[in-house]
């Protein structure tokens, strides 16, 4: 039988990686797609059981600069963000386990693109989950401002791939002990959200968390998603959202590409 | 196609120093089957590990495909497959969504993957579970989709993992048979570690054993054998006829052995060709008054060479 020679091996570049990497896991939502019509539901929960205790609370609405629902809603956009997000890692856990993280560690995927393409991943159902509560919102008097969200959406990309970036450096460090994973991703997820005022303002509460808030990358995040959410594009806070996510994904990269070289699975 | 100079790797486990991968120095030409041989924590995957740039060496050097491991570790991958030892499908993936992916990974185009992928599915007699999700198939299932994404871009240079760790000897012998006819429709180089002796036995052209992370005998199996074990004539005869056996079986060859048997002493000595020589020192035991009670020619077994070499069996350290 003629021997076949071995094709001449193809260089890809990380666009191309980190879309592969998305579609691969894309895959396994599009092959049982009830799961993503069970976290569609998560955020309209929120919105329609945290919102109107917002309302209550505020009364004449003072509290929020106006509509508190179109205060609320950023806020959770920007949670589910950091709920999926933060997960990123906890496939890769699995995968590490079961043995399909080093046969992809094997091929020529740059390692950027293997971290970029899973937080995109996850970041792929918030876009529809974002676009579903903010039509559901309208009818309650949300007002929606098209190219504004969409800016605030990609802000909150850029930043989701630096969280993703930390949780799978995050699962790659815990990969000997499960648990470990959950208990640092639960423990840092919440303090996180909460100081960043993004279910309550911060402004009613005490000084030594609006400090520790200053701190708090995703409170820049918020205050941007905030204000363009209301339609707005001149404020310089939202320079300021950017710069955070900006800095967030490039010491997530910076981060997981290390620990990726540095493991020995 | 492998070209590497005392190739080391150590771990840090705690205070403790392990030194994995002592020194190895190795050459694979293009077309061999190479099996690391041996026993459980000898440094073989570790070694495998290093020639595809899954772990950096801590020192020495390696060349594979013609290209620095550590260098330029991507320009690497692109050249070789690689099959581990665990599942490299993931378990909530379709197996051909995963085929088609590692295609892709690997900068095939779609109609070159998915060509490549359907002649894999059949070869393997996957076909059936194109759309089933991983985690539903059976061990030796998941084995030969393991088989097929270390081949889908027709690597020229294939390392194997233990490949057949686990399975039944039935899929054991399917696999080997799958591997055998893609070697001979592409000459593909192929290294793999295994721990079972019989394996390495039949399928490698070259044996290379490794132990305590370095190369202790580097030959085929055949000449490793011959040089190492070599034939063995044993005879079992009654005590009182012992001393006059002993004295015509050490003319005959060397290294006599004896240990009590059921029938009085069996003795067995070190002869070339044994079978062949077997009649002939029938004869002369026969010669000498000596009736001989049983008789047997063995060749010797890969388990011999490492004994011989080690002084340990490598059947004990398999639980």
């Amino acid at each position: 039988m003629a021997v076949l020679a071995p094709p001449t091996p193809v260089r890809t570049d990380v666009v191309t990686d980190v879309g592969h990497v998305w579609w691969r896991e894309t895959l396994t939502i599009l092959r049982d797609p009830f799961s993503l019509i069970f976290s569609l539901l998560q955020p309209l929960v929120f919105l329609g059981l945290f919102g109107p205790l917002l309302s209550g609370l505020a009364g004449d609405g003072s509290l929020f600069g106006g509509s508190s629902l179109q205060w609320f809603l950023p806020g959770v956009v920007v949670m589910i963000t950091m709920f999926g997000t933060s997960m990123t890692g906890s496939s890769l856990q699995f995968e590490i386990m079961t043995g399909a993280f080093e046969r992809i560690l094997a091929t020529p995927l740059s390692r950027a693109s293997l971290m970029i393409g899973r937080a995109l991943k996850e970041l792929t159902p918030l876009v529809v989950q974002a676009a579903i509560i903010t039509l559901v919102a309208i009818p309650f008097g949300f007002v929606l401002h098209p190219l504004h969200v969409l800016a605030g959406l990609l802000i909150l990309g850029i930043f989701g791939v630096g969280v993703g970036a930390l949780s799978y450096a995050l699962a790659i460090a815990a990969r000997k002990t499960e648990w470990i994973f959950w208990a640092v991703q639960q423990s840092l997820l919440f303090p996180l959200l909460i100081l960043s005022g993004m279910m309550l303002p911060l402004e009613t509460g005490p000084g030594w968390m609006q400090v520790v808030s200053k701190f708090n990358p995703l409170t820049y995040i918020v205050d941007a998603e905030r204000l363009l959410f209301a339609g707005s594009f001149g404020d310089v806070k939202i320079l300021w959202g950017l710069i955070a996510a900006l800095v967030t994904a490039a010491v997530g990269l910076w981060v997981g590409i290390r620990s990726i070289r540095k493991a020995t699975i | 196609m492998i070209h590497t100079e005392s190739l080391t790797r150590t771990f840090k486990v705690g205070e403790e120093t392990i030194e994995a991968v002592r020194g190895i120095d190795l050459d694979v030409a293009e077309g061999e089957l190479v099996a690391f041989l041996g026993p459980n924590g000898a440094g073989k995957s570790t070694t495998l590990r290093m020639l595809t740039s899954l772990l950096p060496p801590t020192s020495g050097s390696a060349t594979v495909a013609g290209i620095d491991v550590v260098g330029r570790p991507a320009e690497v991958r692109r050249r070789i497959g690689y099959i581990g030892q665990k599942d490299g499908a993931g378990h909530n993936h379709r197996v051909w969504d995963e085929l088609l992916m590692q295609g892709r990974f690997y900068g095939m185009g779609k109609a070159d993957a998915a060509g490549s992928g359907e002649e894999l599915l059949r070869t393997l007699d996957l076909e059936a579970l194109r759309m089933r999700k991983v985690s539903s198939l059976s061990g030796g299932q998941k084995r030969r989709l393991d088989i097929a994404l270390g081949l889908i871009h027709a690597p020229g240079l294939l390392f194997l993992d233990e490949p057949s760790t686990g399975m039944d000897p039935q899929n054991r012998a399917n696999l080997w048979e799958h591997i055998t006819r893609i070697r001979e429709q592409r000459g593909t180089t192929i290294v793999l570690t295994t721990h079972y002796l019989d394996e390495a036995d039949a399928m490698a052209e070259r044996v290379v054993i490794i132990d305590h992370g370095t190369i202790i005998a580097d030959d085929t199996a055949e000449t490793l054998k011959a040089r190492q074990a070599g034939d063995r004539l044993t005879v079992v005869v009654r005590p009182a006829e012992a001393d006059a056996a002993r004295a015509v079986l050490g003319a005959e060859g060397s290294e006599l052995a004896e240990r009590p048997d059921d029938d009085g002493t069996a003795l067995s000595v070190r002869v070339d060709a044994a079978s062949r020589a077997m009649p002939g020192v029938l004869a002369r035991l026969r010669e000498a008054g000596v009736d001989v009670v049983a008789a047997a020619a063995r060749r010797p077994t890969l388990d011999d060479v490492f004994l011989n070499l080690t002084g340990r069996s490598l059947r004990e350290g398999e639980s």
